[in-house]
């Protein structure tokens, strides 16, 4: 395995464009490493290679030409395989989309090519983002380079093992209940669901739409900022994406938390958390307080119901959004010949969609149903009001909140596979943020057994730089023990 | 046996207007201009509701729809939010449509308004809301016997806005009424042009006394609305004349066999399982733009109507019948301006010219009929060069042929013959060949008539008729002596 892969995205950006290293060499690289560790890891659906290459070459030319070149200059990035590249096949690791190619550019997309970033390629998921663990996805499941045997968390699964393994540098993935916080905390790196509106979701294909929001992850906090900072910003595309304000995340990469307040609500220590997780987790704050933070435990008492409320909207959004995959102009076609059009869709989004996306259809068309709607979809809004004024209550004493990312350390294939409920179960605390639209960073804060337990902040909505200070000194003063098996 | 003559009709309008004024769709940048392109070619990812797209608000629909709301009479909310209306149907590309909702925290952009009809009756106004246009489905034959349909998306995502009214209408004729003036109000507002095909759909709730309500679905234009309702209420009754009820259901009709057909019936009624568009934020509209938009208020029906009483001085009943089509008045007003007796170009144009157009079946716009060459036929029939009856053959003719009335007269040889030598002439050969008809004339001063009317058959028509009367009546002199 090559050093080069190790380097952080700065590192590489700077000896790009030094010239120390050529775009092209550590494009090959990263491929080396795709294809030596890919039938383990199994991170990725669709390789851009041609892409990846070609953009390579060109950053060269440009850079030994002397042009000006963009922020990731030469740097990898993997994405989602659910946010659209135009000519590049888009599959929400669904047999429904299986031949999906997007006749267009996610505006992240543009923005990364803006700024001279390399679409490496198109990494694995659960089928249309639903899931904790990357086993939905119907190409086969993603293993936690971590530990083979586990899963490296979900539903971003492909996107936090691509970087952790060293397939890639950076990467992006999309947050609707935790779906990039749960992976960066299985994977040992680290994850970030934005404020929602500060990431356009052109392009996006939605699973949750009023929920999710594109989010990056990274192997330090500072390539996480590097990324952020280049995708975030209103969106003329996307009506809910708003201006982020004054925030210099950069400026916030300095190791000083004195002064910070910090709630810790002991709902997010609940029953089904692992002691070994509350342990890391308290240990993290402690450490904080050390270096200058104050901390307070603190009650919320909605968050109890955030877990029920947050996936009767999710599944509720969800049997709207993938209604248009029913054969005719998107999604799997079987032949139709003789079938009316009503049957035909049957047969099609029976075949096409897997068990995982079927259920949550059938129980989110069930909760918008006239005579359910206002017991289930309408109280879960409810819920969601409540859970906001209770956090923005909370946030008037404190900057940020603090608790365990995953109550559970990451668990082996097919554990939970049986039993939906129990791998619900593991968003408790993530959905939150999500209902709420506040921003939230999952960090490694240390390991057991060689299996890593990340840390979650949250903060008031817009206050992503909160998060980057405290997300940065953690960093430089607890480096969990996590070695990588590939 | 139910006595059906004397049940009463109900009947709830719901009315699509295009917003044909704007450029580009109501969620993306597509122009509207879609009618003469091949199909699904007027389309792009967001119409098309592919996969990661997402819809931005068409700020200047939502200006047209305050115009609307004003000009009904009704209150505008000042915060509104999209709902998506979920159903599985192949002209919705998203399979669910974003429109507005009045019900379960939702709020249309305008509630409770109301249109006066022709004396005093007055139709409620519900709501007014605004949403997309879904695509358009075709098929081989009938709906019933296709064996495939063809959807073109060109349609989709079109601005649409829909009026909502409670069941005030009593017949199908007041339901055409109401839709002649909604089609009037909207283009004086300059919002949409009924003219444009498919411009202007409805579909109708029509209960009749004793009866539950029927849904019928796709009536395209206010002609057919009263054909369809008239099929609905014909069959209704009958249905109940011989001891059925009519049970809740929604029916297409066929316009092509002028028949209602059943949908679906009420156990099968869609459930839209509608929810908030997320995609799109609540939509605010400030007091300062509501009365920006009263501001630039144009003319409206009625103060069109009361104008043209005065400027022209023609009869309520021709401006009413005007005013019911903008571009008919506008045309009136072009020709009025350069003609002196606008009362009788008013008769001309409520009589003849509409009921040829309503014969041709076409509209003004399609009618090569230019204002100044309606002017030159009245002022041809004016200075004697031809009579009120080959004039109104002279407007069928300008009408299908747009040539001017001098180019028809000259190929057609229309013009009033007062030759009087080439009349006495043929008046000769008319006694020579009817004898009898002299002698009873020379007699019986009103079988002159006869001779008269052979005399306009031989010249077919063309004859100046007091001319040939005066000529005949010498000669009969000439003859009894």
């Amino acid at each position: 395995m090559s050093r080069i892969l190790e380097l952080s995205a700065s590192e590489l950006v700077s000896k790009i464009r030094t010239q120390e290293i050529t775009a092209e060499e550590y494009v090959n690289k990263c491929y080396e490493r795709i294809k030596e560790v890919e039938d383990r890891i199994h991170a990725f659906i669709t390789l851009t290679e041609n892409i990846a290459l070609e953009k390579a070459q060109e950053i060269d030319s440009r850079i030994r030409k002397n042009e000006k070149v963009g922020s990731l200059s030469g740097v990898a990035v993997a994405i989602k395989d659910n946010i659209c590249i135009n000519d590049v096949r888009t599959t929400c690791a669904s047999k429904m989309l299986e031949n999906f190619i997007s006749p267009y550019n996610a505006t992240v997309i543009e923005r990364l090519k803006s700024q001279d970033a390399i679409l490496i390629g198109k990494t694995n998921m659960d089928e249309f983002a639903m899931g904790t663990s990357t086993e939905h996805s119907q190409f086969g499941p993603t293993h936690n380079p971590l530990d083979l045997d586990r899963v490296p968390g979900g539903s971003s699964g492909g996107s936090a093992a691509s970087v952790a393994a060293l397939e890639t540098t950076i990467s992006l993935g999309s947050d609707t209940g935790g779906s990039v916080r749960c992976p960066a905390s299985f994977c040992g790196i680290v994850g970030m669901k934005p404020t929602y509106g500060l990431i356009s979701r052109y392009g996006l294909i939605a699973y949750a739409n009023s929920l999710e929001q594109i989010s990056p992850i990274a192997r330090n906090v500072a390539d996480l900022v590097l990324l952020t900072e280049c995708i975030a910003g209103q969106d003329n595309k996307d009506s809910t994406s708003i201006d982020s304000g004054t925030q210099n995340l950069k400026n916030c990469l300095v190791d000083d938390v004195s002064g910070v307040k910090i709630g810790v609500p002991e709902e997010l220590f609940g029953i089904g958390t692992d002691e070994v997780v509350s342990k890391a987790v308290w240990e993290a704050i402690s450490k904080l307080e050390g270096l200058g933070a104050t901390f307070s435990k603190i009650k919320l008492e909605s968050l109890e119901y955030a877990l029920a409320s947050y996936y009767i909207i999710a599944m509720s959004e969800a049997s709207s959004n993938l209604a248009r995959y029913d054969g005719l102009r998107y999604g799997l076609r079987l032949d139709d010949e003789n079938y009316d059009w009503s049957t035909a869709y049957s047969r099609n989004r029976d075949v096409g969609f897997g068990a995982e996306v079927k259920r949550r259809i059938m129980l989110g068309t069930f909760a918008l149903s006239a005579g359910y709607y206002n017991e289930y979809y309408l109280k879960a809004q409810r819920v969601r009001t409540l859970i906001k004024q209770e956090l923005s209550k909370a946030f008037k004493d404190f900057d940020l909140i603090i608790g365990p990312t995953m109550p559970i350390l990451p668990f082996r294939l097919g554990e939970k596979l049986l039993d939906p409920l129990e791998m619900y179960m593991c968003d408790v605390d993530t959905v939150i943020a999500n209902l709420a639209g506040i921003p939230a960073i999952s960090v490694p804060c240390s390991s057991s057994q060689g299996l890593p337990i990340g840390v979650q902040m949250m903060a008031p909505a817009l206050r992503e730089d909160v998060l980057i200070k405290v997300a940065f000194s953690l960093e430089q003063h607890l480096k969990p023990d996590l070695e990588l098996k590939v | 046996m139910v006595e059906t003559t004397e049940l009463k009709v109900k009947i709830g309008l719901e009315v699509h207007c295009q917003l044909t004024n704007l450029k580009s769709k109501l969620f993306c940048s597509c122009s509207s201009d879609y009618r003469q392109s091949p199909p699904n070619t007027h389309v792009c990812p967001v119409c098309m509701g592919t996969p990661g797209s997402l819809p931005v608000l068409n700020r200047k629909a939502v200006e047209d729809a305050i115009l609307i709301a004003l000009a009904l009479n009704m209150q505008i909310s000042n915060k509104t939010i999209f709902y998506r209306k979920n159903y599985f149907y192949p002209d919705m590309p998203k399979n669910f449509q974003i429109s507005q909702y009045d019900r379960a925290g939702g709020i249309p952009i305008a509630k409770n308004g109301s249109k006066k009809l022709d004396g005093e009756k007055i139709v409620h106004i519900s709501r007014l809301q605004i949403e997309e246009d879904p695509g358009k489905i075709s098929y081989e034959g009938t709906i019933e016997t296709s064996k495939s349909a063809f959807v073109d998306y060109n349609r989709a995502g079109i601005a649409l806005v829909e009026i909502v009214t409670d069941p005030d209408i009593n017949s199908p004729k007041e339901a055409r009424i109401f839709l002649q003036k909604i089609r009037s109000i909207m283009e004086h507002l300059g919002v949409s042009s009924g003219e444009l095909e498919g411009s202007m759909r409805c579909d109708a709730n029509i209960s009749i006394q004793g009866g539950t309500r029927v849904e019928v679905k796709n009536i395209s234009s206010f002609k057919e609305v009263e054909r369809a309702l008239n099929f609905e209420i014909t069959r209704q009754k009958s249905l109940l004349r011989t001891g059925h009820r009519i049970g809740q259901e929604t029916r297409h009709w066929d316009e092509a066999r002028r028949v209602t057909i059943s949908l679906r019936v009420k156990e099968e009624e869609e459930d839209y399982r509608y929810f908030p568009e997320a995609d799109l934020v609540p939509l605010t509209i400030s007091e300062e733009e509501i009365e920006r938009q009263k501001n630039s208020m144009p003319e409206l029906p009625e103060g069109h109507m009361q104008r043209l009483m005065t400027q022209y001085d023609i009869s309520r009943q021709n401006a009413m019948t005007l005013i019911d089509n903008k571009a008919l008045a506008e045309f009136f007003e072009e020709s009025a301006d350069n003609y002196s007796h606008p009362d009788l170009l008013g008769n001309w144009i409520v009589g003849d010219l509409l009921s040829y157009l309503y014969e041709m079946d076409i509209e003004l716009k399609d009618a090569k009929l230019m204002p100044r060459d309606l002017v030159k036929m009245l002022e041809l029939i004016d200075d004697g060069t031809i009579s009120g009856k080959i004039g109104k053959e002279l407007l069928k003719e300008m009408l299908i042929t747009g040539k001017s009335p001098d180019e028809i007269i000259n190929q057609k040889e229309m013009r009033r013959i007062s030759d009087r030598e080439y009349l006495n002439q043929l008046t000769e050969e008319i006694f020579s060949s009817h004898p009898q008809a002299v002698k009873d004339a020379i007699k019986d001063p009103k079988a002159v008539r006869f001779l008269v009317g052979q005399l306009m058959k031989k010249t077919s028509g063309k004859a100046d008729p007091q001319l040939a009367n005066s000529i005949v009546n010498e000669k009969l002199k000439t003859s009894k002596t």
